[in-house]
Order: C-alpha cells, then sequence, then structure tokens
C-alpha cells in the first residue's frame, strides 16, 4: 500500500503544518519541520503508515496512569496479591488483564513507614511506558536527572514532600532492563473504600516516589 | 553464562572510563555496594548501541550502594540507599566490610 | 571524561514540578520511534546512543523531543532508510507548504 508521492495522506495533515500551538504567525520551528518531513519520507517509503502513528499515539494516550493506579489499589486490599506484586511486577500486572506490557521487565518498589523510594533514570529517561503511558516532564528534565540520585531529599522537598530522618530514602536509578513503579503506603482516612476510589487518589508522581496518595484527594486528582 | 555473584555479596564497580555507549553511570564507578538481586540476564547495551547483537546474554544485578559512601558530604547519618542496575562485567567482589 | 549525558550527581537548580502535557508533534515523533522500534529499525539503545551523541550544547538547549527527532534523523540516514539529500528537501517542501498555509489563513 503506497501513500501518495507529494505527502498529503490526510486533509488534516494540511491544516497540523500551522500548528495551532505556534501562532504567532511565525514560521514553524525547524525541528518540528523535520518531525513532519520524517514522517512523510516513512510514509511514502512504505515503512510506516498515518494509520499506524494515529493507533500508536492512541496506545500512549490510553495507558495514563490509571493502570499503575488500579494495581495499587489492588495490592492495598489484597495482601497476597501485594506479595506476588513485589516478587514479579509484570505477572502481578497480567493478573489484573493488563496483557499489552510488550518487553516490560517491572520491578515495583514499596513504601513503608520507614523506607520512601523515588526513582530516575539519570542516563536517559526509562520509564514503564507499556504500562504508564508517558512519563512527566519532570522526571526527564535535567534537574531531576542530576540532583535527585544526589540530593533526593531536597528535590523532593521542592515537591512538597517532607521526610523524616528516620525514614530511609531509596533512589532506584533505572540503568538497564528493569522499570520500576513505587508502591506508595495506602493512607489513613481510607478505610472501607472501594478499589476505584482508592486509585483515584493515586497519581502518577505517587507511582514514582515524588508524592503520596492522601483521603483528602479524593475528587482532586484529574488526570495525572 | 551462570552468575559470579548472589543477593548479599559485596561488590566494588569498577573504576575504568571507557568511551562509547555505557549504562553504568560515572557517579558509581569505583563505589561499593552489595548485591540487593539478581535482575536475570541481558544482552549487551554497549554492543545493542551499535547494532550488533549483544551476545552472549549476561547477569544484570540490582545493587545497593549507602549514600554517604557515594557522596562524600551526604548527611551521614542518614541510612539512605542508591539502587542501580550493574552488569556483571563492571563489578568485583569487594571486602565484606569497609574498614575504616 | 564523564560524558555530557551522565549528569547524575551533577549540580543544577529547581526542578520544574509542573506537568505539561505533550504536544500532538511530540506525541507523532513518540509514535514513530516506537513503530521503528516494533519493526526493527531502531533498538532502544542505538536510539540512546544517537542522543548522547548529540553536541553538549544541544543537548541542554534542545527540549525532550526536539533532541529525539535529530537523532532519529541521524539514525535512519546512517541506517540507509533516507539520504540527506532526500531529507533536506522533503524538509524545504514542508517549508513552502506550511509559508503558503498561513498566507492562505492569515
Amino acid at each position: 500500500m503506497s501513500e501518495p508521492a507529494h505527502g498529503h495522506p490526510h486533509d488534516h495533515d494540511h491544516a497540523r503544518t500551522f500548528q495551532p500551538d505556534h501562532d504567532d504567525g511565525g514560521p514553524l520551528p525547524y525541528l518540528q519541520v523535520m518531525e513532519i518531513a520524517t514522517r512523510e519520507l516513512l510514509i511514502e517509503k512504505g515503512i510506516i503508515t498515518p494509520d499506524e502513528v494515529r493507533r500508536q499515539i492512541e496506545r500512549m494516550d490510553e495507558r495514563g496512569r490509571w493502570r499503575g493506579a488500579r494495581v495499587v489499589a489492588r495490592a492495598w486490599t489484597d495482601p497476597a496479591f501485594k506479595a506476588r506484586l513485589l516478587a514479579n511486577g509484570r505477572t502481578g500486572c497480567e493478573e489484573m488483564g493488563i496483557t499489552d506490557l510488550e518487553a516490560l521487565h517491572l520491578v515495583v518498589v514499596e513504601n513503608t513507614e520507614k523506607v520512601h523510594n523515588v526513582i530516575v533514570c539519570t542516563l536517559c529517561s526509562c520509564y514503564p511506558k507499556p504500562l504508564m503511558g508517558l512519563p512527566p516532564s519532570w522526571y526527564k528534565s535535567l534537574p531531576y536527572r542530576k540532583r535527585v540520585v544526589r540530593e533526593p531529599r531536597a528535590v523532593l522537598r521542592e515537591f512538597g514532600l517532607e521526610l523524616p530522618q528516620d525514614v530511609i530514602v531509596r533512589v532506584h536509578d533505572s540503568t538497564a532492563d528493569m522499570r520500576y513503579m513505587v508502591l506508595p503506603r495506602r493512607p489513613e482516612g481510607t478505610e472501607g473504600w472501594s478499589e476505584e476510589a482508592l486509585a483515584a487518589i493515586v497519581t502518577r508522581d505517587c507511582m514514582l516516589g515524588a508524592a503520596v496518595p492522601r483521603a483528602t484527594d479524593a475528587g482532586k486528582t484529574g488526570a495525572e | 553464562m551462570s552468575p559470579r555473584f548472589r543477593a548479599g555479596d559485596a561488590v566494588t564497580v569498577r573504576a575504568a572510563y571507557p568511551p562509547g555507549h555505557i549504562r553504568t553511570p560515572y557517579y558509581i564507578r569505583g563505589k561499593r555496594g552489595v548485591i540487593e538481586r539478581i535482575c536475570g540476564e541481558f544482552a549487551n547495551p554497549e554492543e545493542l548501541a551499535f547494532g550488533r547483537d549483544g551476545l552472549p546474554k549476561r547477569p544484570l544485578y540490582r545493587i545497593r550502594f549507602q549514600q554517604r559512601d557515594v557522596w562524600p558530604d551526604y548527611g551521614g547519618e542518614l541510612e539512605d540507599t542508591v539502587d542501580i542496575e550493574i552488569f556483571e562485567h563492571w563489578l568485583e567482589p569487594a571486602a565484606r566490610e569497609i574498614t575504616t | 571524561m564523564r560524558k555530557h549525558h551522565d549528569m547524575g550527581g551533577t549540580p543544577n537548580g529547581p526542578v520544574d514540578t509542573r506537568t505539561h502535557d505533550p504536544a500532538l508533534w511530540e506525541k507523532r515523533v513518540d509514535a514513530v520511534r516506537n513503530l521503528l522500534g516494533h519493526k526493527s529499525l531502531l533498538s532502544t539503545d542505538e536510539h540512546r546512543r544517537h542522543i548522547e551523541d548529540l553536541a553538549p550544547e544541544d543537548y541542554d538547549r534542545l527540549t525532550y523531543y526536539e533532541r529525539w527527532i535529530l537523532s532519529l534523523s541521524h539514525h535512519l540516514i546512517e541506517k540507509g532508510i533516507f539520504t540527506a539529500d532526500e531529507l533536506g528537501r522533503k524538509m524545504a517542501d514542508v517549508e513552502t507548504r506550511e509559508a503558503k498555509d498561513r498566507e492562505q489563513y492569515r
């Protein structure tokens, strides 16, 4: 299947050359021009199709924080599941019907009264994408990658999280094939809550160790 | 390849500084830690980065370092750690205890 | 000698803790990168290496997905998927079309 030689495979691609978020009337930035050109060449050469691109974007968009949050909520309510999850993060997720995990090797690390875990990839931005989609921008930022291994408590303070001296902070630097998710502590005031209500207070930041879930967050957390 | 180390073994990260694509962070070279777990066996990213197959697979470990052993001025009373995945070819056995 | 991207433990200013949703063009870069991976035309390790090989000034100055698209095009040229000439001509074509759009929608 081939696309027309001069790539306007979809009408709306025309509109995309004039990006809504670039409304200053100026020219499209060099690297956004490169993005369009690269994609069109790959389509012309039959390597990818516009539909594949669309579906891949959709797949990533669907993967937001809810899948991880539901795994956390299950672990909070089912101790045997939690033990299995901590032993093997991937098979734990698969038990919950999450089966499109590609080549993910998942290590779930548990926050306790004595231990608080934080995740980083100092070398790039490794993140459990097949489970949770795209990482937050702060996680990929140079200041975070530089500082959190060296001064995690100071960085967490910038997120509004102050940890007592007698809590051990463990930073996990995702350097090779493992990917990490933090299992936060179940907050007080959530006794008797449904799994759905519990999942709703588990944000992406909580599953990276940059925040802790709170019962008072019910009804407040949005997409993140 | 059977793993050279087991959970609980003390190891030192080799203080080598080759160019190329290296997944052992600079800040941990030469440092001593303890094997937290064996992650399995994986192909060598240093070779995969150049389109080669990175075989044979070799053991990958999670190693736990005390932050006070990594950074000279890290709050000494704190038991904070940094856990890093490191391939076997970057590791040497270390003395059981640090003598100060 | 420490490579520029190997930055754990080096100093920096405060972390911007806000979340920004990726722009659509960025999601397309991400999608293309993943599709190339699925089709065995790009490994994670090759992708990382290309990013690491960017000049330090570019590494710092460019946004995350700007680094990605630049690295992807380097890789695709190196791999022979397209030539620099093909890419250059296509980029000029895109710029021409986009300039016409701006005129038209003014």
